[in-house]
């Protein structure tokens, strides 16, 4: 079988040999990348390694999971609240298996993690052992990289390997699957970082006359329009990016991943793109001249049917990763590289322009949909609670100034709509995936990579029932972490599809809930409920000024909608506003 | 886009599970391989994958992408049927007595260029390479005379060009030493 024989091109100074266990080679390895705190849950087969934890408790914060999906997407939410790498532990067989659901969401939405399981002694591999399975297998299509240590020699090649992997060029997840034998083996230890590998380009080079196309389009472009994803926060370049847009006063709108790299109250931030985003952006998409796509990637959801997708307009795709140029729709002028390189270069190019007529288009758009939709969402004139006016008083009461962790549904196209940020990093939700159970353990996650922060979890009664046993995992490291729980005792975003494609037909999405109020309080938590609406302002003024963690359920309409809406199947110039 | 045959190259690390990350790659998108073959290539140390796939070019070229992000991926290229040289291997076994009962089979194998790999007491077995279709033309002649076992390799292709891929990586390779 093969080894990973490939060394570092330049060695950091190796410290210093000893002979230890693979077991607290793992550990160490994790401190000499600078990690501070694993989320994980033990069993037989990483048992070693727990083991060898015990001995570092003061250097390495080890966060005890309620379940291997909650450490997962816990690591998730502290990747991207901290922008490091996410490790996570767990043991083999249905611990490895647990994991697959957040590394398949962090593989599409490109988040940097460091997953290692235990596995069965490297004699017993292929046995069906207990708790044997192939986890290298199951988990190949859904990692960057993944690799099995079967001896301990291995474990900080394979380490040093994978973080940097998982951070460099376009991130994902990498799973490190070490046999238990190869942890208790004993090896000299010594560490190098890993910072090249002949097989695999972090970046790809950069064109000078592409940079020069691009800029000349968007100098002779009449409604030029920037569509901005995740991108520009991976590449820490919200600073370039805001200064390549104001350079020529270009309209810019975000994916929900992109979402917070530019502040909500920036004069040329015009809003959400795709099937709930705003009404300008979407239908202007086709109307623009010149379309300038930097660090996203077309997702279905941004450009409802592509046969209908701004056509008319000259693609600029900016893109750190080559297998997207071309992926969804056609790029006339990719520009590949990282976008704090790129952009730049680009913006250095570029002519001042006003633009005011094409921006005053987005303004026009912007208050026919605050007449339709915004005005009675925020404002409701019936008694029912609205989601939207729930995340508008949160906002008053964070100044925007929090980070928003949302769970998968209505309430996330709501927040994401409705919530203000006046900062980076400050939006973690599961975009691509879309994994319900996401949002409370990624909110405790995010909670412990950001401890100076306000962090509010927005969370639905669905998936926060599929996630909701790491509220004793909140409890137990006193994480803050505020859940605002919008409650509307359904499947409120499946139950929208049965109203308006499925002819009312409620199939299997009415929730018979348990007392969520009585739940939190058993697990020790700080609760309220809300039902009307002279409660709210005071409710949510103690849910964020409390100290600690929080529990606040607020009962919402039950069968509201959240609009505007691209139906599938259509462009996205057939939004609806009602 | 009409479907067509395509030949992809893929230039990599020797890596357990890298099969399967490739193979991935197609399974997702629901692409049949015709054929996969592993093996060395030109650079000492690095392997090659040569897959046959009958497909859109607008798949192949996202699919290549695709393969070619992977970590211990160098290089991976496509060729349309006019671009590669290309062989398959067919190995038919038949009984023996077929041959002592005439001179038919013999004829046919002389027509076909093909050769006896081995004649043993019971069967022989027959080796020819070609195109597909000349390793079916044999195959269509033999059959009346019994083929008691039938195998055919992978397709196996070099690039209708003076360098193959293996230059581009040969000074890939040699820029990051330097």
């Amino acid at each position: 079988m093969a080894t990973l024989d490939l060394q570092p091109k330049e060695n950091k100074s190796p410290s210093a040999q000893a002979t230890i266990t693979g077991a607290e080679a793992v550990v160490r390895s994790l401190l000499a990348e600078g990690v501070d705190i694993a989320f994980g849950y033990p069993g037989g087969a990483i048992m070693p390694v727990y083991d060898a934890l015990y001995d570092y408790q003061d250097k390495l914060h080890h966060v005890l999971a309620r379940h291997e999906q909650g450490a997962i997407h816990a690591a998730q939410g502290y990747a991207r609240a901290s922008g490091k790498v996410g490790v996570c532990l767990a043991t083999s067989g249905p611990g490895a298996t647990n994991l697959i659901t957040g590394i398949a969401d962090a593989q599409i939405d490109s988040t940097p993690l460091v997953c290692i399981t235990g596995q069965v002694p490297s004699a017993l591999l292929g046995s069906d052992a207990f708790q044997e399975t192939d986890v290298i297998g199951i988990s190949m299509p859904v990692t960057k990289w993944n690799y099995q240590v079967t001896s301990a020699e291995e474990i900080p090649s394979a380490l040093a390997k994978a973080f940097y992997i998982a951070r460099s060029g376009r991130p994902g997840p990498v799973l490190i699957d070490i046999t238990k034998d190869a942890q208790f083996q004993q090896l000299d230890f010594s560490y190098q970082a890993c910072n090249f590998i002949r097989s695999y380009r972090e970046e790809p080079t950069i064109y000078l006359d592409k940079i020069k196309e691009a800029a000349d389009a968007i100098n002779s472009a009449e409604r030029p329009f920037v569509l901005f994803g995740q991108g520009v926060i991976l590449a820490n370049a919200e600073e370039e990016f805001r200064q390549f847009i104001e350079k020529a006063n270009l309209p810019a709108a975000w994916t929900i991943l992109g979402l917070s790299a530019l502040e909500t109250e920036h004069p040329l931030n015009v809003g959400m793109l795709g099937m709930h985003g705003n009404y300008g952006p979407n239908l202007l998409t086709n109307e623009c001249d010149v379309l300038i796509a930097v660090g996203m990637r077309f997702d279905d959801r941004v450009t409802g049917n592509l046969s209908k997708y701004a056509k008319q307009a000259k693609v600029i795709h900016l893109e750190i990763d080559p297998a997207e140029i071309n992926k969804n729709v056609y790029a006339h002028i990719p520009v590949m590289g990282n976008a704090k390189k790129t952009l730049p270069l680009i913006t250095e190019l570029l002519q001042p322009n006003s633009h005011a007529d094409w921006l005053a288009r987005f303004k026009a758009c912007d208050d026919l949909e605050h007449e339709k939709v915004i005005q009675e969402e925020l404002h409701p004139k019936h008694d029912v609670l609205s989601m939207g006016e729930v995340i508008h008083i949160l906002n008053e009461k964070t100044g925007g100034d929090a980070i928003i962790v949302t769970d998968v549904g209505q309430h996330q196209m709501v927040a994401c709509r409705y919530a203000e940020f006046v900062r980076s990093k400050s939006n973690i939700t599961s975009g691509g995936l879309g994994t319900m159970g996401f949002g409370l353990p990624a909110a405790l996650g995010a909670a412990l990579g950001a401890p100076d922060r306000t962090v509010v979890c927005v969370v639905g009664d669905g998936g926060l029932q599929m996630t909701i046993q790491e509220l004793a995992t909140i409890h137990q490291t006193q994480a803050k972490v505020k859940v605002l729980l919008l409650n509307n005792e359904f499947l409120g975003m499946v139950r929208q599809w049965q109203q308006l494609f499925f002819d009312k037909r409620y199939s299997s999405t009415e929730m018979i809930n348990p007392d969520f109020q009585q739940l939190a309080k058993g697990f020790r938590m700080k609760t309220n409920q809300v039902t009307h609406r002279d409660q709210l302002d005071e409710a949510l003024t103690e849910f964020i000024t409390s100290e600690g963690s929080y529990f606040l359920e607020v009962m919402v309409g039950k069968e509201n909608n959240v609009f505007p809406m691209v139906p599938s199947g259509s462009g996205v110039a057939e939004i609806r506003l009602e | 886009m009409e479907k067509q045959e395509f030949t992809i190259t893929v230039y990599t690390e020797n890596q357990v599970g890298l099969l399967h990350r490739i193979t991935t790659t197609f399974t997702k998108r629901k692409i049949n391989l015709e054929s996969l073959t592993t093996s060395e290539s030109e650079i000492p140390g690095i392997h090659r994958f040569t897959i046959a796939v009958t497909e859109t070019e607008e798949q192949v070229v996202k699919v290549v992408k695709q393969i070619e992000k992977q970590v211990e991926v160098l290089k991976a290229d496509f060729y349309k049927k006019k671009e590669v040289v290309q062989q398959e291997l067919a190995l038919y076994k038949i009984a023996t007595e077929t041959l002592t009962n005439g001179l038919e089979v013999e004829r046919i194998v002389r027509e076909h260029n093909a050769r006896f790999l081995t004649i043993e007491k019971e069967f022989v077995v027959i080796e020819k390479s070609g195109y597909r279709r000349e390793t079916k033309a044999l195959f269509d002649e033999l059959e009346p005379y019994g083929i008691k076992e039938f195998v055919r390799s992978g397709r196996i292709a070099v690039a209708r060009q003076q360098f193959g891929p293996g230059k581009d990586i040969e000074s890939m390779l040699q820029q990051h030493e330097s």
